[in-house]
């Protein structure tokens, strides 16, 4: 019987939750590395045991580990279990080394961005924001970092090399969000191995079609109104996420600032699908499983007022691919309700019916195994919860 | 020998418990003392100061005998309480909320 091992990232810590594949009884495991931010943890499509993380801290900076058990012992990168034996045993590895590449190889690409004053700042590393591993190869990873760039690590995240040619698409304009200037969100597609899209805050979103080395903004039809003296901007929007159906790679969903939005185009170009959400403001994006018009979105009520319209925890699902829109609210609480959902913290699983996952800023991990019309806390109490991936384990 | 105390999430991060002990030729100041530790825990470079500007981390701190020494220049020497070792150099997290 298949089994679900939900990966979360929280402000003081990761948590594995697991189930068998009816989904009603969970259990929690961890802290696993307490008192540090856990940004993202990812599991290898080819290889569920070996899952990433990325470990952070405002003070001792970024630490990545790797998982080779599901979760059960973590390492960082390049340490073998010998180095870690015997009175001179230590974790060995420059895993948590990303720099930013200027070099002539890369072009020499762009050293400095646009600040909130408008004057232009260096690049400065702060943390990995996400990891996205290979769709095919469980030793290659992406991983996209505050300040905004990809790095990529093709043996197994014991080193990193930044894709620097990212920096070229008008990467003088790029400027931080209200969460740092950070790169979120990474697409790999299937049906086009060498395709890779991102999303950064607050730049927009971006395309390569030639495994990274070079890119192209593809904002066209964004509208930012009240964020960018050019509303139409070609790139300084600030996008939340994207995601897209494996089945149908041209087709994306995004989340922006304000707004919810699809491409048919793969970024070409993109049209608002908000509907009669009750706010377009939110984070997460996440599409069915099986259904690839059936879309998830979280409303909040505004860029300031980081929680649901009216204290009412309300998942909107479209199964029209965008404009029809239909709350669920059954298991949620709808009143006196207050918490966020952040970018990374909604996941699906490949069950059928699909399951449906997300974690709140309260610290609750809400699960729904009915394609969300019905939910229930799998635990409520966490730290504030910054991530959720799922894993569909045969 | 030097003694370097280290906050506790970076003890876990170098799996190591109680006083660090380096061998730190002299002159003995921060950054000998760093490279040291470094040279002997490499998960720890980037942790206490950057990976290529070798500047300390803005929420660390270095203190020893009752001083911060934080502000001081890396090329200092550091008293000779902790030279002998006699104490230790404490690597301290910044208070700070979060």
């Amino acid at each position: 019987m298949s089994s679900i091992r939900l990966l979360v990232g929280t402000k003081k810590g990761a948590f594995i939750l697991t189930s068998d594949g009816k989904r009603k009884q969970w259990a929690v495991h961890g802290p696993h590395f307490g008192g540090w931010e856990l940004y993202h943890l990812k599991g290898s499509p080819t290889d569920p045991n070996r899952i990433s993380a990325s470990q952070t801290s405002s003070w001792f900076g970024q630490v990545i580990q790797r998982s080779d058990d599901g979760g059960k012992t973590w390492s960082p990168p390049g340490t073998k279990p010998e180095d870690l034996m015997g009175l001179d045993g230590m974790p060995k590895g420059e895993s948590n080394m990303f720099l930013y590449d200027a070099s002539a190889e890369t072009g020499k690409p762009l050293t400095t961005h646009q600040h909130y004053d408008g004057s232009q700042r260096p690049w400065e590393f702060k943390r990995v924001w996400h990891l996205e591993p290979s769709l095919t190869d469980p030793d290659t990873v992406y991983a996209g970092t505050e300040d905004a760039a990809l790095f990529k690590s093709v043996d197994g995240g014991t080193t990193w090399k930044e894709l620097a040619g990212l920096r070229s698409a008008k990467g003088q304009l790029w400027q931080p969000g209200a969460g740092g200037m950070c790169l979120h969100t990474i697409v790999l597609d299937r049906a086009h191995p060498d395709r890779i899209f991102v999303a950064i805050s607050a730049a927009g979103t971006f395309r390569s079609d030639d495994g990274g080395k070079t890119w192209k903004p593809t904002n066209k039809g964004l509208l930012s109104k009240y964020e960018l003296p050019d509303p139409e901007a070609e790139v300084g929007h600030c996008v939340h996420c994207i995601t897209m159906h494996p089945s149908r790679p041209n087709v994306l969903f995004m989340q922006k600032h304000w707004d919810v939005m699809r491409s048919d185009d793969a970024g070409e170009s993109w049209q608002e699908i908000s509907g009669n959400l009750p706010s377009d403001f939110g984070f997460p994006i996440a599409v069915h499983a099986h259904e690839p018009n059936t879309v998830y979105v979280v409303p909040i009520k505004s860029d300031s007022e980081h929680y649901p319209p009216d204290g009412t925890l309300r998942v909107y699902r479209s199964k029209t691919g965008g404009n029809e829109w239909e709350p669920l609210t059954k298991g949620l609480p709808q009143q006196d309700c207050y918490v966020n959902i952040l970018r990374d913290a909604m996941a699906v699983d490949s069950l059928n019916p699909c399951g449906l996952y997300f974690g709140t800023t309260g610290g609750q991990v809400y699960a729904s195994a009915d394609a969300g019309n019905n939910w229930t806390p799998i635990v409520r109490d966490l730290p504030p919860v910054l991530s959720v991936e799922a894993q569909t384990l045969p | 020998m030097i003694r370097v105390v280290l906050p506790a999430h970076l003890r876990t991060l170098a799996r190591v418990d109680g006083e660090v002990m380096l061998d730190v030729p002299s002159p003995v100041t921060q950054r000998s003392v760093l490279d040291a530790l470094e040279a002997r825990y490499p998960m720890l470079r980037g942790t206490v100061r950057d990976h290529v500007t070798l500047k300390r981390r803005p929420f660390v701190r270095f203190f020893a005998c009752e001083q911060d020494l934080s502000h001081e220049s890396p090329d200092t020497p550091l008293p000779d309480a902790v030279a002998t070792g006699t104490e230790p150099l404490l690597i301290v997290g910044a208070m700070a909320g979060g």
